[in-house]
């Protein structure tokens, strides 16, 4: 019998190991896997590269992992918001690395890595700043750039329901980046608020088949 | 002697450009405004880009769900068949030009076409772009909306930007608190100014040639 289900937070997060690439499900705080990450800063992991769409708010969840001082280098769109005071003060104190991607870039390229595509050919950026130095293509009279995936070594991500082999439905505009980062990782670990049996989800509105998910916690 | 458009009005203004049927992505700050004026008799689906078509208002206090908010982290209600989708069909949606039109906010636009809006390039200045490049380059028309000159007088719509781009002549039209321009192969085109004001008037608060369509006297 297959049963991706672990009991607790910290033993989900247990194998994440120093230097890591970390994949951050959440917009904003909604999707945000609060009770992984707790687990993930009481584990102790450290030199993170975390991928998120923003860079921690307030004092907790990813603020909170900034702050503990576990993160080596940020990939997200938009780190600067009203209360990312965490994030701006090792930014500022030269403390912390930014890679700054577009949130479509981000998106297409995290689905890349999971599609097992090599890269990517984007208009976006194009003539820009973020596109300085990369390769660059005319396509049918339209400007693209080449943009590489973005994978990871483990996901964390927040889901409403799951079950034992790992399907999982997400609550309104939580889903965000759940689906495509965990088909970017090696290893998605997902916190669910509550486990189903097997077959209580229907399988026309599974979001995310479970081949995509290795393990699963009920928060 | 004129009276620029307040907020409001301008908001309303462009509201009255969006036809029934559209898929709309309003960017943060005044373009979000925009909602308040759409004519309710009219089916219009609002995108967000964090993953919601068929947005609706803000719901009533105590009805908030930190679960069910917008791309500016607000918290919003949706509509009846309304839906949502996970990041990347939401960008499928904005790159692949299935949004009919999105309205941004300006730093500076050129006569080009050109937009800057997401970054001043001060060396101090922390950078966020978040989804502005896919909405320059994704969605059918871009229109912007912006005071015609920055607090100190300077003017917003330039031969070059001086900003860095956040996309390469990607704006179809541009509305102020002055005027409404649009921008065509033959430079700017100005189609409607606010009571009042002159060609000479508008010219000079304007850092690119403008041409004037017949009905703008």
């Amino acid at each position: 019998m297959i049963d991706k289900t672990v009991a607790t937070a910290a033993d989900a997060v247990a194998q994440i190991y120093d230097g890591a690439t970390v994949m951050i499900g959440g917009f904003g705080s909604a999707g945000q896997p609060a009770e992984l990450i707790d687990a993930l800063i009481a584990q102790g992991a450290r030199e993170l590269t975390i991928v998120n769409n923003n860079a921690g708010n307030g004092d907790t969840g990813l603020a909170a992992l900034l702050k503990a001082r576990r993160v080596k280098k940020m990939i997200c769109s938009f780190p600067r918001q009203s209360d990312s005071y965490e994030f701006d003060a090792l930014y500022r104190a030269g403390e912390i690395e930014l890679e700054l991607v577009p949130q479509g870039n981000l998106a297409c390229r995290i689905q890349a890595a999971g599609s097992g595509l090599g890269a990517v050919f984007t208009p976006t950026g194009y003539g820009t700043l973020l596109a300085e130095g990369k390769e660059t293509r005319e396509i049918n009279g339209k400007h693209y750039v080449l943009e590489y995936p973005i994978s990871a070594d483990f996901a964390l991500i927040k889901a409403q329901h799951g079950d034992r082999w790992g399907n999982l439905v997400y609550r309104k505009t939580a889903r965000n980046f759940g689906p495509i980062m965990a088909a970017a990782a090696k290893v998605t670990i997902a916190q669910v608020s509550e486990i189903v049996p097997l077959g209580a989800l229907d399988p026309e509105q599974v979001v995310t088949p479970g081949i995509f998910v290795q393990q699963l916690v009920a928060v | 002697m004129y009276q620029p458009l307040n907020r409001d009005q301008l908001a309303a203004r462009v509201a009255r450009d969006i036809p029934e049927g559209s898929y709309v992505n309003l960017g943060i700050g005044l373009p979000t405004r925009i909602a308040n004026f759409l004519d309710p008799e009219k089916e219009i689906f609002l995108h967000s880009e964090n993953g919601l078509l068929g947005m609706g208002p803000a719901p009533a206090p105590g009805e908030e769900d930190p679960e069910l908010i917008n791309a500016g982290k607000e918290f919003v209600t949706l509509l009846t068949g309304g839906c949502y989708f996970h990041h990347g069909d939401s960008f499928t949606m904005m790159r692949g030009g299935h949004i009919d039109i999105c309205v941004l906010g300006a730093f500076q636009i050129a006569a080009n076409g050109d937009l800057a809006n997401w970054h001043t390039g001060a060396a101090d200045a922390i950078p966020a772009v978040g989804g502005a490049m896919d909405l320059a380059v994704g969605a059918r028309k871009v229109f912007v909306t912006t005071d015609h000159v920055t607090k100190k007088g300077e003017p917003k719509i330039v031969e070059r930007c001086s900003y860095p781009l956040t996309g390469v002549g990607c704006v179809a039209r541009i509305y102020t608190d002055l005027a409404v321009i649009d921008v065509t192969p033959q430079g700017l085109l100005v189609q409607e100014m606010v009571p009042g004001i002159s060609r000479e008037q508008l010219q000079a608060m304007t850092g690119a040639a403008l041409q004037f369509s017949a009905n703008c006297q």
